[in-house]
């Protein structure tokens, strides 16, 4: 790839005339060897998977297998059906979407991480929201997904995007940040607006802990997810506004990389701590206790292969 | 970099709901079963760390027994693979193991069927990818990205030789290998992540190369119907 930082990611767009969607499916079409068709007939599947699962959200039971969540999607559309609501129906309808995506992928439904299944909500509920608001293509959708999956590249390497090792701000935080951006992309902003959506927003989860209640993707993930999808509407606003973000979108990027990396480990998805250990979070948990499998015998047990060669592996 | 490329970021489609506990584990169990060759008859998992204390709530279990039926990640049999395995006359034990393991998402598969047996340990690293560490106690450094030969052979002089002998003479590129033995003179595995998949003339030639007691291949975008090679 060209690029490693959004900066760079501006400069080349800016210069070359282009958008990051196209910068991003030509360095795609580069790196992998294979013909743009195909990258972007990929592109366009998942796209397919993301309204679907918005769509299941919206018309089927999502009960997950624990039972503590389903049905908060249906119920939030439903609501905006009803009457005025107080943050605005774009919002709430990307709120709703977001859930229904989010509840779609704790039943154990079909998704697509963005960037991860527990962050699965906030682009779906952004994208297809918007494209039935602004009455979009899903060629135009599809671009976007390009241009945010460039911002979630740069923000994947020079930071993370998982939970287990940046707390949430890495993975619903990456997601609001790559939904940011790319809606300002799709309503016609410069790349350097794109950037600092990116950055406007990422500011806005820094120091998000993962702490999953009964270590599952559900509780606070799902509604997260929702408030995320808000929270990307309002950053592209601010960004196709004009509004800057005073601290370089590459710094702030760097700077999830310090709090994650002093993060506790007990608000890295552990479940050991925040919601996941309130006397409520511990109930649940508790409630949730299945009998465990065995313990594997000590005879039969050896340790598996190679354990200081791939110590260094990301979490 | 650690992550590669714009579907790295967007994507796997997988049934949720989680990347790593479930769409990794879906591709580890995948794997195994390419290991073996076909569907195992019986299949003994142990978990290791985070995989261990979290199988249950993540569905790890259903997408590791969804892999060994060769479920992608999106099948949407997952959530009751435990009844196709049954109907499949697949029995499937699961273990946790406290031992230290190469990472926190790893898992050890056994697998048999009539005489054939093996085994494999991998680790989920996140986003949906996954990283084989050892096949049949051999150690190995595999993604199951791209198409990958596992061959079993003698330690013998002249064999890799005449093994990557004959993939270059059809035409496809090496992009990494790995070669691990048990003993001098012993038993050894050979992995070799290639450019292009392999053709079933130039799989038979190396089969009937000296030494070469057993061929496999590995390849996560193989389709799903495939079966023993």
């Amino acid at each position: 790839m060209r690029f490693k930082h959004l900066h760079e990611l501006n400069t080349i767009c800016t210069a070359e005339s282009k958008t990051i969607a196209r910068l991003m499916i030509e360095e795609q079409v580069q790196e992998t060897n294979t013909p743009e068709a195909d990258v972007v007939r990929q592109m366009s599947e998942y796209y397919q998977v993301m309204k679907e699962a918005v769509r299941k959200g919206l018309t089927e039971d999502t009960t997950s297998r624990s039972g503590l969540t389903g049905g908060d999607g249906k119920k939030l559309a439903e609501y905006i059906r009803q009457g005025e609501t107080c943050s605005g129906d774009a919002s709430a309808l990307a709120m709703a979407y977001a859930l229904c995506v989010s509840e779609v992928n704790a039943s154990m439904g079909r998704i697509v991480a963005t960037p991860t299944a527990g962050s699965c909500g906030i682009i779906p509920g952004v994208f297809i929201s918007s494209q039935e608001r602004f009455g979009w293509s899903d060629e135009h959708l599809v671009n976007g997904l390009f241009c945010a999956g460039a911002i979630g590249y740069v923000i994947a390497n020079n930071s993370f995007i998982s939970g287990a090792e940046g707390g949430c701000q890495a993975e619903v935080g990456s997601a609001i940040g790559m939904a940011a951006g790319a809606m300002v992309e799709l309503r016609g902003g410069t790349p350097e607006q794109v950037v600092h959506a990116v950055g406007l927003a990422l500011k806005n989860t820094l120091g998000l802990i993962c702490d999953p209640v009964a270590g599952l993707v559900e509780i606070p993930c799902i509604v997260r997810n929702g408030l995320g999808a808000v929270t990307a509407l309002a950053a592209a606003d601010m960004a196709l506004a004009g509004v800057r973000s005073a601290i370089p979108s590459d710094e702030v990027i760097d700077v999830m990389l310090e709090v994650g990396s002093a993060m506790p480990s007990r608000h890295r998805e552990t479940a050991q701590g925040g919601l996941a250990q309130t006397p409520t979070g511990r109930k649940m948990m508790e409630k949730l206790a299945k009998p465990k499998a065995k313990r594997a015998e000590p005879e039969a047990e050896s340790e598996p292969q190679s354990t200081k060669d791939n110590s260094k592996e990301q979490a | 970099m650690r992550f590669k490329d714009v579907f790295s970021i967007i994507g796997p489609s997988m049934t949720g709901p989680s990347s790593s506990h479930t769409a990794g584990a879906a591709r580890l169990g995948r794997i195994a079963r390419q290991w073996l060759g076909c569907t195992p008859e019986r299949a003994r998992l142990t978990l290791y760390g985070s995989f261990a204390d979290t199988y249950q709530g993540h569905g790890t279990d259903l997408a590791l027994i969804g892999g060994l039926l060769d479920y992608v990640t999106d099948d949407p049999r997952i959530p009751d693979a435990e009844k196709y395995a049954e109907q499949a006359g697949m029995e499937v034990e699961f273990y946790t193991s406290g031992l230290p393991a190469p990472h926190p998402n790893t898992v050890k598969i056994e697998l048999w069927h009539g005489e054939r047996q093996c085994s494999l340990v991998g680790a989920s690293i996140g986003g949906g990818s996954v990283s084989v560490h050892a096949l049949n106690d051999f150690r190995v450094q595999i993604s199951g990205e791209f198409p990958t030969l596992v061959l079993r052979h003698a330690d013998k002089a002249g064999v890799l030789a005449s093994v990557t002998s004959t993939i270059s003479s059809s035409g496809v590129n090496i992009g990494y290998m790995q070669v691990d033995r048990k003993a001098r003179d012993g038993e050894a595995l050979t992995a070799m992540e290639m450019d292009g998949a392999p053709s079933a003339e130039m799989l038979e030639r190396l089969r009937s190369l000296d030494h070469v007691l057993d061929i496999r291949v590995i390849d996560l975008k193989r389709g799903v119907d495939s079966d023993a090679v």
